[in-house]
């Protein structure tokens, strides 16, 4: 009866399996942030101007703002079904770093909420009138930037998951922290077309993302043990 | 025991258990207190748990019971006093801990959508390595045959509790913390979990279980709270 014990990796590689799963499953849960995205987008020409040249200049932020709603509405359910079904409670007493565990969830979550936006976005960006040569910038950015907010939002979700009423608070609580990705992302989309270098931008956002790797998961683990307590 | 010479292999647990007479104190806690909303829930409670006893704890509705569990898991954090493991701080052994506790909550731990195999499959894999056929068999034994596959929203409470104790076929955990097993299973459950909690004991394993329920158990210990 003597089993081998599991490393750090498998565990992580199951509950990353386990969510992607979970996601196929459920399929409206992916498929609505994508659709909030592409909604919200389109409101932009209707409510503004079909004017192209009016819209190529507000094309970025429209896009990035767009992303960062649809991101916002993804998060609730990344760990609101465990913790009402009691998976959390095994999440957590697993014997290895929660820090792992939450990356997995975070990662997961990312690629069936995050991914389909990014990949998505070349086509908003048209629709738009985002300059050609801007697709480019915007695809590479959108994809340092959303994992960025994918992790931060887990923060707040997780500090959020006990409470009854949730409401806005999680809005309150993420966007703010959300502001340096997206003032970084459309800078980076309006000042290259002007002919400035993509590298600093990049360089920024990347450093964001790798900051957010590397500490996010560690207050999203703090914030589930508070929430379970 | 020192701490230092426990075995923590499941043949030690064997070896252990052949040797009764000199069973070792796995988990006991000392002058514990635990206040919430200003209500005091318990105070200088004690007790201590060795390997292959069962210990039950009773009480009425909201007398803390739950609450004892989870702090004893280390999911509540708000009380006082101390909690050791094979006679060391349990906060300085937690990993260790976690690897041979297995712990099944008031809510289950079933997530609705996935089915019995694929529930048990994550959640095992968080220990320890198992094969499929093993999830199979046991998934069987607890009467989940043909079950296998469909999604949990479609099964009874019962069903769903039944897919969580499938775990304890499986786990070579030693602790097992259980917070009321029996409320939703029928007849057969019941006498299917009772079998398990004996055999458990019977290894040398140690469990801690909040229910109204005769156990029969050999070697039973009871704390009643409030």
């Amino acid at each position: 009866m003597n089993k081998q014990r599991v490393s750090t990796g498998q565990a992580f590689r199951a509950t990353l399996q386990r969510d992607l799963l979970i996601a196929y499953k459920r399929k409206n849960d992916m498929v609505n942030p994508f659709m909030f995205f592409l909604i919200v987008a389109s409101l932009f020409p209707i409510g503004i101007s079909p004017d192209s040249e009016r819209l190529a200049e507000i094309a970025a932020g429209v896009l990035w703002i767009s992303a960062l709603l649809a991101s916002l509405l993804a998060m609730d359910n990344l760990y609101r079904a465990d913790y009402e079904d009691g998976s959390l409670e095994q999440l957590l007493l697993s014997p290895h770093p929660l820090y792992f565990m939450v990356l997995a969830k975070n990662i997961a979550h990312w690629l069936v909420s995050g991914l389909p936006v990014v990949l998505i976005s070349p086509l908003i960006a048209y629709m738009l009138n985002l300059p050609s040569e801007s697709y480019m910038t915007l695809f590479v950015t959108l994809l340092l930037g959303t994992p960025v907010f994918s992790l931060l939002g887990s923060i707040g979700v997780a500090l959020t998951v006990g409470l009854g009423s949730r409401g806005l608070i999680l809005a309150v609580i993420t966007l703010p922290m959300s502001v340096p990705v997206l003032i970084a992302g459309t800078l980076a989309i309006e000042q290259t077309s002007n002919g400035a270098s993509l590298g600093g931008y990049l360089a920024i956002l990347g450093a964001m993302l790798v900051a957010s790797i590397s500490l996010a998961p560690l207050a999203s683990g703090a914030a589930l043990r508070i929430s379970v307590n | 025991m020192t701490p230092a010479s426990v075995d923590t292999s499941a043949q030690g647990i064997a070896t252990r258990a052949s040797q009764s007479l000199t069973r070792a104190v796995m988990l006991d806690g000392s002058d514990l207190f635990c206040e919430r909303d200003d209500r005091i829930l318990f105070e200088h409670l004690s007790f201590t748990v060795t390997e292959g006893q069962v210990l039950q704890i009773k009480g009425s509705n909201g007398s803390g019971k739950t609450t004892l569990l989870r702090i004893l898991c280390g999911l509540n954090d708000s009380y006082q006093g101390s909690i050791r493991w094979y006679g060391q701080a349990l906060e300085a052994q937690v990993e260790e801990f976690y690897g041979t506790l297995l712990f099944i909550g008031h809510r289950v731990g079933v997530n609705k959508v996935l089915t019995p195999l694929e529930n048990l499959r994550w959640t095992c894999s968080l220990q320890q390595q198992v094969a499929d056929a093993e999830l199979y068999q046991a998934l069987a034994k607890v009467g989940l045959r043909g079950f296998e596959e469909s999604q949990c929203f479609t099964l009874s409470a019962g069903q769903q509790q039944r897919v969580s104790l499938a775990r304890l076929l499986i786990s070579d955990a030693r602790l097992w913390i259980l917070d009321e097993p029996f409320t939703t299973l029928d007849a057969g459950g019941v006498s299917l979990l009772e079998g398990l909690l004996r055999s458990h004991a019977d290894a040398g394993g140690a469990v801690i279980v909040t229910t109204h329920h005769e156990l029969r158990v050999a070697d039973l210990q009871q704390m009643t709270l409030g």
